[in-house]
C-alpha cells in the first residue's frame, strides 16, 4: 500500500514508527559495561604484578597457616620422647626402627626443639598465630578508628576539638613502653576473668592473646581516626549530604551510609597496611617474652626460644626469621597495590 | 611563633603528665605487690616495708606524693637494687643508651638520605629498582631478627665482631646496623618519593635553564625542599630507636636503660618502672616538639596555627 505522498505535505512516514528490529538494538547497546568503583579497582590492581604475587603469597601462607595444621600428622604441643633436638629431616633412633620395620614416619622437615616437639608444625602454627593477632587487631583498630574519626569529623566544632586533642595524646604517648606495660599488667586481672562463666572464651585464646588485642584496641587506632576524620572533613562538603539532611536522614545513618561508604577505599587500604605493622608489634612481644603464652607457639618467641641454640642448630632461628620476614614482606606489598588500586589519591 | 611555639610546649606538657598517670594507675592495677616474691617475709615484715616505701597508704595519696616527689626532680628508691635511686640509675645507664640511639639517626639519615635521593635522580633504571628492592626488604625485618642474624654470622660463624657488650669500638657494630636498618630503609623510600615531587618541580626546570650545575640544583634545590619529610620523621624514628633498643639490649647485652626495664616490670620494682617510662616518655615527647618547632624553622610555607 504505497500512498503518494505531498513532498509539501506534514504527514509523518508510517514506517519510522516500526518497532526495532533486534540488530537495529544491538547497534544501540552501550559498548562497554560501566567500570564501578570496585571493577575499576580490581582491574587496576591485576595489572599490578608485584602485588598480585603478594596476594598469591599471602594466600600461600594463609593456607599453610590455618588449614594444613589440621592435617599435619604431628600436633604443634606433641612431645615425642627420644627426638629431642633433631636437626633437618632427621629421625630419631626409634622412629628409624620403626621405619625399618616397614612404617612410614612422616618426616621432620626442620627438625625438633628441645622438648621433641616437630618444629615445621611448630612454625606454621605460630605463623597461624601471628596472622590471627595481625589481622583480629587490624579489625579492631578499623573499628574503632573509623567510628571515632567518622563521629568527630562529621560533627566537628567543638566535638572534634575535644576528641582530636584526646587523639593526639594518645599519638603523643611513647606506645611501646604502655604496651609492655599493659601485657604485663593485663595478664592477671584475664586470668581471673576468664575464671568468670561466659569467659571461657579468654582460656581458650590465651590471656595474653586477648591483653594484646585490648592494648591494640586502646592505643593504635588514632592513626585510623585521624585519616578518616580528614577523609570524612572533605566528603560532608558534598551535595549528596545535604540532600540526604534535607530528606531528613538522621546523623547516624549519614555516616553510616554516606560516608563511611565513600571512604571505604581508604579503609581498606589502611586496614591492610596496618596487618603487618601488628604482626611486627605482636613479634617484638613475644620476642621479649611478654607475647602469647607457652606452649602455644608465636614466631617471635620461636626466634627468641632458637637464640641459645643459635651455635649448633641455626636453621631454628632462620625458619621463624624467614615466616615473619615473608608474611610482613608480602602484607606490605599487598598493602601498597591495594593502595595504588583503590586510592591513587594516596599515594605518596 | 612564639604562641605556637608555647602551646606545643603546653601540650606536650600535659602528654607527659598524661603518661604518668597513666602509668601510675596502670601498675597499680596488678594484683599482688613487689614484696611478695621475697620468700620468708613474715606480715609484720612485709607490713614494715610496705610502710617504709608508703605503700600501705590509699592509692590516691601515694599518687599525689608521687607526683609531687617528680615535679622536684626525685624518682624515688628502687625497690629491688637496694641502695640506688631511680635517678642514680638513669643517670648511669641513660648515657649508654643514649649514645647508641643517636650513632643509629646518624647513620640511618646518612645511609637513607642518599639513597633515596639517587633512587629518586635514576627513577626506572636498574639503581633505582636495586634500592627500592632494598629498602622494601629493610623495613619488613623486625630489629630482632635483624640482630640475631647480625650475630650469627658475624660473631658465631665468622667471628669478626664481638657479640657481648659496648668495650670496643667494634662492638658497635652490630647494634648499631640492627637498629639503623629499618629507619634508613624507611628514609630512603620516604626520600625517593619526596624528592621525585620536588625534581618535578617548575624552579628546578628554571634551576636547570638558567645553567646551574646538576651538582648545584641538588644541594642547592632539591634536597632542602626533600628533606623536609625526612626532619618530621625524626622525632617518632628516635622514639622508635629508644624502644627498639630494649631487643638490641636483651640480645647484645648491653647495660643501657632499655634493659633496665624490660627488667624491671617482672620484678614489679614500681618507681623503676614508673621512672624509665617517664623519663623516656618524657624524652620522646620533648623530641616531637622541638622537630615540630624546627619544622616550621624549616620551612617558612608552612603556617604556624
Amino acid at each position: 500500500m504505497d500512498v503518494k505522498k505531498n513532498p509539501l505535505s506534514l504527514q509523518l512516514n508510517v514506517d519510522d514508527f516500526v518497532p526495532a528490529t533486534a540488530d537495529e538494538k544491538e547497534s544501540l547497546v552501550v559498548m562497554r559495561e560501566s567500570v564501578g568503583f570496585w571493577k575499576d579497582g580490581f582491574r587496576r590492581f591485576r595489572k599490578n604484578k608485584i602485588a598480585m604475587a603478594a596476594f598469591t603469597v599471602v594466600m600461600i601462607i594463609m593456607v599453610l597457616a590455618f588449614i594444613v595444621p589440621a592435617f599435619y600428622p604431628y600436633a604443634y604441643e606433641e612431645q615425642m620422647k627420644g627426638s629431642e633436638r633433631l636437626g633437618i629431616m632427621e629421625y630419631s633412633a626409634k622412629e628409624l626402627q620403626m621405619m625399618e620395620a616397614g612404617e612410614s614416619v612422616f618426616p621432620h622437615f626442620l627438625g625438633t626443639d628441645q622438648n621433641g616437639r616437630d618444629y615445621t608444625i611448630r612454625v606454621l602454627v605460630g605463623a597461624r598465630v601471628s596472622m590471627t593477632v595481625g589481622i583480629v587487631a587490624s579489625l579492631l583498630i578499623l573499628i574503632i578508628g573509623s567510628v571515632y574519626g567518622a563521629v568527630a569529623g562529621y560533627f566537628g566544632g567543638k566535638t572534634d576539638m575535644v576528641m582530636m586533642r584526646i587523639v593526639d595524646v594518645l599519638y603523643t604517648i611513647p606506645d611501646v613502653l604502655i604496651i609492655i606495660l599493659l601485657a604485663q599488667v593485663l595478664k592477671f586481672p584475664l586470668q581471673n576473668l576468664a575464671a568468670v562463666p561466659g569467659f571461657g572464651w579468654i582460656t581458650a585464646l590465651g590471656p595474653n592473646m586477648v591483653s594484646m588485642f585490648l592494648v591494640f584496641a586502646l592505643l593504635y587506632w588514632v592513626g585510623m581516626a585521624r585519616i578518616v576524620r580528614g577523609q570524612i572533613m572533605v566528603l560532608k562538603q558534598n551535595e549528596y549530604v545535604t540532600a540526604a539532611k534535607a530528606l531528613g536522614a538522621t546523623n547516624g545513618r549519614i555516616i553510616k551510609k554516606h560516608l563511611i561508604t565513600n571512604c571505604i577505599g581508604t579503609l581498606i587500604v589502611t586496614t591492610t597496611l596496618q596487618i603487618p605493622s601488628s604482626i611486627f608489634t605482636e613479634s617484638f612481644l613475644s620476642f621479649l617474652g611478654l607475647g602469647v603464652q607457652a606452649p602455644m607457639p608465636s614466631l617471635g618467641s620461636l626466634a627468641s626460644n632458637a637464640l641459645n641454640g643459635l651455635q649448633t642448630y641455626p636453621e631454628k632461628l632462620f625458619a621463624p626469621a624467614f615466616m615473619i620476614f615473608i608474611i610482613i614482606l608480602s602484607f606490605n606489598l599487598l598493602g601498597d597495590g591495594l593502595r595504588d588500586a583503590f586510592d591513587p589519591k594516596m599515594k605518596k | 611563633m612564639v604562641k605556637y611555639i608555647v602551646k606545643r610546649i603546653l601540650f606536650g606538657v600535659l602528654t607527659a603528665f598524661v603518661v604518668a598517670t597513666l602509668t601510675f594507675f596502670i601498675m597499680n592495677l596488678v594484683p599482688g605487690g613487689p614484696f611478695l616474691s621475697e620468700k620468708a617475709v613474715t606480715p609484720q615484715a612485709q607490713a614494715a616495708m610496705e610502710a617504709k616505701y608508703g605503700l600501705d597508704k590509699p592509692l590516691f595519696v601515694q599518687y599525689l606524693t608521687y607526683m609531687g616527689d617528680i615535679l622536684h626532680g626525685d624518682m624515688g628508691m628502687s625497690l629491688k637494687k637496694r641502695g640506688f635511686t631511680v635517678n642514680d640509675i638513669i643517670r648511669n645507664k641513660f648515657p649508654v643508651s643514649a649514645r647508641l640511639g643517636l650513632l643509629a639517626v646518624l647513620v640511618s639519615v646518612l645511609i637513607g638520605v642518599p639513597l633515596g635521593s639517587v633512587a629518586a635522580y635514576n627513577r626506572g633504571k636498574a639503581v633505582d629498582n636495586v634500592i627500592i628492592v632494598f629498602s622494601t626488604a629493610g623495613i619488613a625485618i623486625p630489629t630482632f631478627l635483624s640482630s640475631t642474624l647480625m650475630m650469627y654470622f658475624f660473631s658465631v660463624k665468622l667471628k669478626i665482631l664481638p657479640s657481648l657488650g659496648l668495650q670496643t669500638p667494634a662492638s658497635y657494630i652490630m647494634p648499631v646496623l640492627a637498629l639503623s636498618l629499618y629507619p634508613a630503609s624507611y628514609i630512603a623510600r620516604l626520600m625517593r618519593s619526596s624528592m621525585l615531587d620536588v625534581i618535578g618541580q617548575d624552579y628546578m626546570r628554571t634551576a636547570r635553564a638558567k645553567g646551574v650545575s646538576t651538582f648545584k640544583s641538588i644541594f642547592k634545590h632539591a634536597l632542602r625542599n626533600a628533606i623536609l619529610p625526612v626532619v618530621t620523621y625524626l622525632g617518632p624514628l628516635l622514639a622508635y630507636l629508644m624502644t627498639g633498643s630494649f631487643i638490641v639490649e636483651k640480645i647484645f647485652t648491653i647495660p643501657g636503660l632499655g634493659s633496665e626495664f624490660v627488667a624491671a616490670i617482672p620484678s614489679r620494682d614500681y618507681p623503676l618502672i614508673m621512672g624509665t617510662t617517664i623519663f623516656l616518655a618524657c624524652l620522646i615527647i620533648m623530641m616531637n616538639v622541638l622537630v615540630d618547632i624546627a619544622y616550621a624553622f624549616i620551612d617558612p610555607r608552612i603556617k604556624l596555627k
